[in-house]
């Protein structure tokens, strides 16, 4: 049985990864949390943000690896995210800012059949590819 | 002018306080500058969904710019006296009292905050603070110590020189100043880099001050944050960055700040719980009433607060009783136009945080969280282009999402704890310590629940309070550091030790 992903990405938000990849070239996310643009997804150049042990990757999207903290993963674990997108400007180091657009995770409860069946998650820096 | 029977008149509209250029440029070295790139972006107002000016785009050019004037100004600034310094730091304080009307019609057409609380919080709240950096700048003493009879150690605080400080959307012009009055009462010169959200009103109240401050003092410069904020957080010749925001960025930020080993303060927010013991149900009284307006504190500032008290956490023994009072209480909440001073809250910032606010409503009811009031967007007929969220209250368990992500929104999600121990252990299992609020007629309980709280400001009998001079910031992954208070002078000091020796005798070990 194939392995359910803890991440997706939208149609939409894809055609934005590759607009910032064609400027930026690889790109990383790196999920959020805290105030005002936190419980976001942060769009960098790969390697700009530095994962640390205290990071976990979730998996990737779009061929963009998706990290986040463990601490926050604890919390988060039980859902599935969907990387979107949405207009109106956003604060943060994020990538797409400057497009006025921002990316916005949804998100959905696993059931219970899916939870035995993830995509297992690995250290940050065992990750890092 | 300008106050209507039902409410102030909107910006850029006949006998408004408030007429906006069309365009704004950097306020660099004491000069209006247009950014080198010639680029701008248009700045909507979250009240209607419409732009009304456009500021600059700012890039690396203008940053760089910006911490040259800071730097060319830094010596005379730091070497003014502090009784000058704090004269100036006054009369800031006076031109925004002056102009509050103005400075706050500004903030809630940028931020869409009601003009209720920007004239009575926002506004007065950004003039104390000046006031309260005037004021302990002044009562500053180092120490000085006699290490033996010839030998003496003297302490000199002296500024940093030049701070980068990033702002937040939230409260813009407060939060601006919360950074600014401290850094620029210990002697530095600042660059600011307001949110792309709300860049406006600072530039304002950069009009109103500019004759005040020596050129290249202040320095605000406009721009998107992958290329403006992150100019600034790297630049080498900042001697320290201060940041609020959210944990990537702050991790961002302290990774830039390690590759020139610069300090940072971090204010990165919260999930602050906020505690009803069985004591407050005691007595039907005015305390009772307190307690219940407590609760519904999380629609301040539609949620948009790092302190949120966006989970409420009730005694069993209280629960049905106290939330049926609270619902009640919830249900008045009034929404409308931002500009009429009865309206209690306002719009989203902007429309990515409606959308996100809007997926939390969306997890929380997949989660199976109940929805007690709200739970929607609300539909606000006079503009409908606006963002707007109808005050919503959630009942579930703190391990369902909307209880330990910051929402950023008029959203608050309700548990139940039988007791103290339980009661902690909701209280401290959250990634964020900023701030919490208990609410008891029990003396012990007030100090000694509040002591076990691992939060940085714990309000007892009340919230949303941010007088000046009580220190604001965070445990755990809130962040590093404080803001208000005078010990936020320390942050934007170094220490010079000078250590003298009157002896004239030689040591004689060569």
């Amino acid at each position: 049985m194939e392995q359910v992903p803890r991440v997706l990405v939208t149609e939409k938000a894809k055609r934005v990864i590759d607009q910032l990849r064609d400027q930026h070239g690889e790109l990383m996310f790196h999920q959020s949390g805290g105030c005002c643009d936190g419980s976001s997804p942060m769009c960098f150049k790969k390697g700009q943000f530095r994962i640390g042990m205290s990071d976990v990757l979730l998996g990737e999207i779009h061929g963009c690896e998706f990290y986040m903290s463990s601490s926050q993963f604890q919390y988060w674990k039980h859902t599935q995210l969907t990387v979107d997108i949405t207009e109106g400007r956003g604060a943060s180091f994020s990538l797409e800012i400057p497009l006025g657009i921002r990316f916005l995770i949804r998100s959905r409860p696993f059931t219970q059949e899916e939870i035995g069946n993830l995509t297992p998650v690995m250290e940050g820096v065992q990750g890092m590819k | 002018m300008s106050v209507t029977l039902s409410g102030y008149k909107k910006p850029n509209t006949e006998g408004s306080f408030v007429h906006y250029k069309s365009q704004y440029d950097n306020f660099i070295g004491g000069e209006w500058v247009a950014p080198a790139d010639g680029e701008y972006f248009d700045n909507p107002s979250p009240v209607d969904g419409k732009v009304f000016t456009r500021v600059p785009r700012s890039k690396k050019k203008d940053i760089d710019l910006a911490v040259q004037k800071a730097h060319e100004a830094k010596e005379k600034w730091g070497n003014t006296p502090v009784a000058k310094r704090s004269k100036i730091l006054l009369k800031m304080a006076e031109r925004i009292e002056q102009n509050r009307q103005m400075l706050a019609l500004s903030e809630t057409w940028d931020n869409g905050k009601p003009i209720r609380e920007s004239m009575a919080a926002d506004i007065p709240l950004a003039a104390d603070h000046f006031r309260y950096f005037a004021g302990v700048i002044r009562g500053e003493e180092s120490g000085v110590s006699e290490i033996d009879p010839n030998t003496v150690s003297m302490h000199i605080k002296e500024p940093i020189g030049v701070v980068g400080q990033i702002i937040p959307w939230n409260f813009p012009l407060l939060m601006a100043v919360w950074k600014m009055a401290p850094a620029l009462a210990a002697g530095n010169c600042v660059v600011l880099k307001p949110a792309e959200q709300t860049p406006v009103t600072v530039l304002l109240f950069a009009e109103l001050v500019q004759d005040l401050l020596p050129p290249g003092t202040l320095n605000i410069v406009n721009g998107f944050g992958p290329e403006a904020g992150q100019a600034l957080a790297t630049h080498p010749d900042i001697g320290k960055i201060a940041f609020t925001g959210e944990t990537t960025t702050g991790r961002l930020i302290m990774q830039f700040a390690s590759e020139n080993i610069k300090p940072v303060t971090l204010e990165l927010g919260g999930k602050s719980p906020n505690v009803f013991t069985e004591s407050v149900m005691a007595k039907d009284d005015s305390f009772l009433e307190k307690a219940v307006e407590g609760f519904t504190m999380f629609a301040l500032n539609q949620g948009e607060v790092c302190t949120c008290p966006s989970r409420a956490l009730i005694q069993e023994s209280i629960y049905d009783e106290f939330m049926e009072r609270a619902l009640k209480r919830v249900e008045k909440i009034r929404m409308g136009d931002p500009l009429d001073p009865q309206t209690m809250i306002g719009a989203q910032a902007s429309r990515d945080q409606y959308a996100k606010i809007m997926s939390y409503l969306d997890i929380g009811k997949q989660e199976k969280a109940k929805v007690l009031a709200g739970g929607e967007a609300y539909h606000n007929e006079q503009y409908p282009d606006g963002f707007y969220i109808q005050p919503t209250v959630f009942e579930g368990n703190n391990k369902m999402r909307i209880f330990q992500e910051e929402i950023f929104g008029p959203v608050v999600s309700v548990t139940r704890f039988k007791d103290e121990k339980e009661l902690l252990e909701i209280a401290n299992d959250t990634l964020y310590g900023l701030g919490a609020g208990l609410w008891t007629r029990d003396v012990h309980q007030a100090y000694s629940i509040a002591r076990k709280i691992e939060a940085g400001r714990v309000w007892v009998n009340c919230y949303h309070q941010y007088p000046a001079h009580a220190a604001f910031g965070g445990y755990k992954q809130s962040g590093i550091g404080r803001e208000t208070h005078k010990m936020m002078l320390d942050h934007y000091q170094q220490t010079k030790n000078l250590l003298i020796s009157y002896d004239q005798t030689p040591t004689g070990l060569f």
